[in-house]
């Protein structure tokens, strides 16, 4: 019995002392949201944490969740690849800051005989996730891949069958390109898709297309370069087709930036830029005191993203996410800048 | 002592009842509470839609009109095409196990195994289903000539149909090893053969454990989720015929979850689980009811 006491006592003192002193020096912000840059968020908040000892617990529950937490004030900050419609805007009561963090291309890949290297117009994919062009050897398709010899192969078309910020940047691009799609689909992070074949997340998508000749189908660039599927070129607005890549997606984002950066980074003017490009952001509360309990917290949360828009940018292209250009830095900065805790610019606190 | 004993008996069996008491009404409760949650956040579909809801085959979450019967229809299609896969192989392997396997060693190993199969998460039967199942399926659909999808009802059933052999087997198993050993030696005393003995004095004796192994199968197979979500192709149209791809309840659900945005398509899905849980409640009333009709006493046709 007395044994027993003593344990029990150890037990609850234990954290106690041990606890206290653990949190006193460490801070734990909570994030929740995208999917889409998860692999990267992970890889930069473990090496902020090595380097600050801040942990970042994040989770990748999508972006619908991630706003919803926001609007609930469960979280630190929330993340997204698309950005909050005024309805979510409303529900949240108090101002959100979009920070842009990487770009992300999409990529159209796909698996034919000998896995040629194709070029496809907008029109041309439009009409193939329509269903209007179902064969291979389409004439239009052979129009623009002159010297490649195409199959008399049905093309099976393959897309995401879980609600995806990957989908939304598709779909917007589509619907922009393309009337037909804009009267019958529409943009969306689920959509009513013509006949197609829905597979969950972007290694279902590149499993399946993988998997089965004459398929075609989008996945984040990433995905399609680990499993060294072939990516088709895609023409732009000042018409050259430019494959996917870093470089080509950061310089999709080589045009006037709204100063809120909610802006879609598809089909841009941008000359040498990928047109299936999205952004993905962070979000915060303007004025922190709504969420944070003490001005300390507040202070991890813009230094962490500060840190995120600037030395944590060196991370992404291992991980085939592209840097945010300088101008754009320079935006995410002035946003930051603006954000306050009890009317006071947090920014100049952390800058002391 | 004489006096003592009775009354500390009636202590600890009156504990004993009360305890299993609270704990039936618990579980009782549970259901009826996610009953009334689910009901409740549907409220807004329900409104909205009405029974076109169960009638209508669009789905469109950017236009926001709804309808489940695709899904329906996907959900009671696998479940069912699993099921008559499934029951030829549980069947058999009762029967093999329980008439024909004498060694002790060999059929514990045999019934452990299939055990086992019950344990293996369903995201590596999907996975398993993938890999080497489709491009399978594929062959075949092309060599009799529909659109090679390789994913769709048929592959979906197919891996289903695996996935709930232990469940049924389990069952049936236990109640033909409890058919009465008189019985069967004395059909064998009259010169009957063990197909003999199989087909009139075992299988009639365990009709009743037939079907609650069915039932109890079909129950896994419409809820399953994670390997029919892999394998199914998740079109959202009724199904054509059987290699045609199509969709389920459980698989719309755990796909659009997470980024359904807006209330009333958060609603819907609330919905989608509600027709789920009600499908499943209903089939196995039924399954019980024709329990309960079929249960007569042994030998008795």
């Amino acid at each position: 019995m007395k044994i027993l006491s003593v344990l029990i006592a150890i037990i609850l003192i234990f954290p106690i002392v041990y606890g206290d002193s653990a949190s006193a020096q460490e801070t734990e912000l909570l994030g929740a949201g995208a999917t889409f840059a998860y692999p990267l968020y992970s890889k930069v908040f473990n090496i902020y944490y090595k380097s600050f000892g801040v942990r970042i617990n994040y989770q990748s529950i999508g972006s619908g969740g991630g706003i919803r937490q926001m609007i609930n004030k469960t979280v630190d900050f929330g993340a997204t690849d698309v950005y909050m419609t005024e309805e979510e805007q409303r529900n949240a009561k108090a101002e959100v800051l979009h920070i842009p963090i990487v770009l992300g291309p999409v990529a159209v890949t796909y698996k034919l005989p000998d896995n040629p290297e194709i070029r496809l117009t907008p029109e041309v994919l439009s009409n193939i996730y329509l269903g209007n062009i179902n064969k291979w050897d389409d004439p239009e398709i052979r129009r623009l891949n002159m010297g490649i010899v195409l199959p008399d192969m049905d093309i099976i078309v393959v897309r995401r069958s879980d609600g995806s910020g990957t989908t939304a940047i598709f779909t917007d691009y589509l619907t922009k390109v393309s009337e037909e799609w804009a009267q019958k689909v529409g943009t969306g992070k689920s959509v009513n898709w013509p006949s197609s074949l829905g597979a969950k997340g972007n290694e279902g998508v590149s499993g399946l297309v993988k998997q089965i000749p004459g398929s075609i189908g989008y996945v984040e660039l990433a995905y399609a370069v680990q499993n060294l599927m072939p990516v088709a070129r895609i023409q732009n607005k000042s018409g050259r087709f430019v494959v996917p890549s870093i470089e080509s997606t950061s310089l999709a984002l080589n045009i006037e930036i709204l100063k809120d950066t909610k802006i879609s980074l598809t089909n841009t003017d941008a000359v040498n830029g990928y047109p299936i490009t999205g952004l993905t952001w962070v979000l915060i509360y303007k004025e922190l005191e709504k969420v944070e309990r003490d001005i300390s917290r507040a202070e991890e949360l813009v230094r962490l993203v500060w840190w995120m828009i600037h030395e944590g940018q060196k991370y992404a292209e291992v991980l085939d996410y592209a840097p945010l250009p300088k101008e754009a830095v320079l935006i995410a900065e002035n946003i930051l800048k603006t954000i306050t805790y009890n009317n006071e610019p947090v920014f100049n606190r952390i800058n002391r | 002592m004489k006096n003592n004993a009775p009354s500390k008996y009636t202590f600890v069996e009156l504990s004993f009842e009360k305890l299993l008491n609270i704990a039936s009404s618990i579980t009782l409760f549970l259901i009826g509470a996610i009953f009334i949650t689910m009901f409740h956040s549907s409220l807004q579909a329900i409104r909205e839609f009405g029974i076109g809801f169960i009638t209508g085959s669009q789905w469109d979450p950017v236009a926001d009109i709804f309808g489940a019967l695709p899904f329906i229809t996907g959900t009671l299609l696998t479940s069912f095409t699993a099921l008559i896969i499934s029951m030829v192989f549980s069947l058999s392997i009762s029967i093999y196990i329980s008439e024909y396997l004498n060694n002790g060693m060999f059929r514990s190993f045999l019934k452990s195994l299939i055990e086992i199969m019950a344990a293996i998460p369903s995201v590596i039967y999907g996975f398993w289903g993938l890999i080497f199942l489709v491009p399978l399926i594929r062959n075949l659909e092309m060599k009799i000539g529909v659109m090679p999808y390789g994913v769709g009802i048929f592959s979906a059933s197919l891996v289903l149909a695996i996935m709930i052999i232990p469940y049924a087997s389990a069952i049936i198993y236990e109640v033909m090893s409890m058919t009465p050993k008189d019985i069967k030696e004395a059909a064998y005393s009259l010169g009957a053969n063990k197909y003999e003995v199989i087909k009139n004095i075992i299988l009639p004796y365990v009709r009743t454990g037939i079907f609650a192994g069915i039932f109890l199968s079909l129950g896994r197979a419409l809820g399953e989720t994670m390997a029919v979500t892999m394998l199914i192709g998740n079109m959202n149209i009724i199904p054509e015929n059987i290699f045609s791809p199509g969709n389920t309840l459980a698989s719309v659900i755990v796909n659009e979850f997470a980024e359904a945005s807006g209330d009333l398509y958060f609603s819907t899905l609330f919905e989608i689980g509600l027709i789920l849980f009600l499908i499943t409640l209903i089939i196995n009333m039924a399954g019980s009811r024709i329990i309960k009709r079929m249960y007569r006493p042994a030998g008795e046709k």
